[in-house]
């Protein structure tokens, strides 16, 4: 039995059930006409998170160990220095990181926060806040959000964010201090002259860390697909083969570095799935060639958009799941690695995240 | 004096009482002081920047004001989140 944990225009959903035998069953719904930007369960604490971002009272992070349908906390610390020029506009991502009780998420304005105590309360990573060129960083059209973190698995000092459109950030000691990762990106939204690693606008959409071989990440950028074998210093393109190398969403299988997942859309100016069909590309060789599955899933008239917290995975190898839902309120499942889908709900509010345990 | 009302999750967020009489000269000081005696309800009404929320309106004696408007002694000040969409 899997947990889907789905954050949505509508509210938190928690549904439970087999992706080998079609639909999951709702078990909860929590935050009732909210939106839930990002959610996720802790899967060392069973703590569950929401970040949600009321039209009226802003971000906030809300976490439970309990009955998810009410008995929510407010997390502290979630917040701006006070009296500065900037507030604190969405929570984008939370992720577990290498020690035990810390977590980090990330957030618009480019802000990293982190937490020591199993994500009760925050305080915002200094090192990254404070880098020089923040004054210069250019928000992407979703705003300036850290949207990917990192971790590196039995690493707690090693980790990599991704800021669109600040770019990859790096850090080996903890986050005191970062060092950008952009060398070989090409943003082909500006003139060749005009790009310079270290000060071009990089709006990176999506970056996963193997876990099996964590030097290696992938990349879904702003028009293009890229891989890097040296930790996020440099990057090389892998999207030939592919329908469209734009897209939001990435999944590695946690069990082998050559094995990644992309589920591409049309262009930035039409952000449907190609052909009216719902397919995911899978690579089996790092990004070499590219195979459509589609097995199960809607394969005429279906002009999805799929956000980029709304693909995710558990498991491994032969038995990993994946998931994804889209901004029609349809959720689609594999248990089989993308071999075969299933439709795991439909007609649920706009999906904005989809997590898995 | 003025009297500060809030509804709906603010309320609850202040220990379920609807009314609190506080001192401040303007709502951005009125506010303030909302906040840090409710301080589960801090960040709610008032962002980093101390502005008020964009979806969120204060009137003060009914009529609507932003940070900078002054309190009269024994003013009431209405928190209501604004009816938004279409």
């Amino acid at each position: 039995m899997t947990e889907l944990v789905v954050g949505t225009k509508k509210g938190l959903f928690l549904l439970e059930g087999d992706a080998d035998s079609g639909p999951f069953e709702i078990q909860t719904r929590a935050f009732a006409g909210e939106p839930v930007d990002y959610a996720l369960r802790d899967p060392r604490s069973g703590r569950l998170f929401a970040a949600a971002t009321s039209p009226f009272y802003g971000p906030k992070l809300f976490y439970t160990d309990g009955d998810p349908a009410s008995d929510w906390e407010q997390a502290e610390g979630v917040t701006l220095p006070e009296g500065g020029d900037q507030a604190l506009e969405r929570i984008w991502v939370i992720a577990p990181g290498e020690a035990p009780g810390v977590l980090y998420m990330g957030a618009d304005p480019g802000v990293l926060f982190e937490s020591h105590d199993g994500g009760a309360s925050w305080e915002i990573n200094q090192g990254l806040w404070n880098q020089p060129s923040r004054r210069e960083w250019q928000p992407g059209g979703g705003g300036l959000c850290l949207h990917s973190i990192s971790t590196w698995p039995g690493d707690p000092d090693r980790l990599a964010v991704a800021i669109s459109a600040a770019g990859m950030w790096l850090t080996e000691d903890g986050g005191r201090s970062w060092r950008r990762g952009n060398r070989g990106l090409t943003p082909r939204y500006l003139p060749e002259a005009e790009i310079d690693p270290e000060t071009t606008a990089l709006c990176v959409h999506h970056v996963e860390r193997s876990h099996s071989r964590p030097e290696r990440m992938f990349m879904q950028f702003h028009g293009g697909v890229y891989r890097s074998d040296d930790a996020g210093e440099s990057w090389g393109e892998i999207g030939a083969g592919l329908p469209s190398d734009f897209g939001f969403p990435l999944k590695v299988d946690p069990a082998d570095a050559d094995s990644a997942f992309v589920i591409p859309l049309v262009a930035d100016m039409d952000r449907v799935m190609p052909d009216a069909r719902v397919r995911v590309y899978e690579t089996r060789d790092g990004g070499s060639s590219w195979s459509p599955r589609g097995d199960g899933l809607p394969a005429e008239h279906a002009y999805l958009t799929v956000l980029r917290q709304a693909f995710t995975s558990t498991g491994q190898s032969e038995q990993l799941e994946l998931y994804f839902g889209a901004t029609s309120g349809d959720l689609f499942g594999s248990g089989d690695a993308g071999a075969t889908w299933c439709t795991a709900a439909t007609r649920l509010p706009p999906v904005f995240s989809v997590s898995a345990s | 004096m003025a009297v500060v009302r809030v509804r709906g999750p603010l309320r609850a967020l202040a220990g379920g009482r609807g009314e609190h009489e506080l001192q401040g000269a303007t709502l951005l000081e009125l506010l303030r002081g909302f906040e840090r005696s409710n301080p589960d309800a801090s960040g709610w009404i008032l962002d980093e920047r101390g502005l008020i929320r964009r979806h969120i309106n204060v009137f003060v004696d009914g009529e609507r004001g932003d940070e900078t408007t002054a309190v009269p002694d024994g003013a009431r000040v209405d928190v209501i989140p604004a009816i938004t969409g279409g």
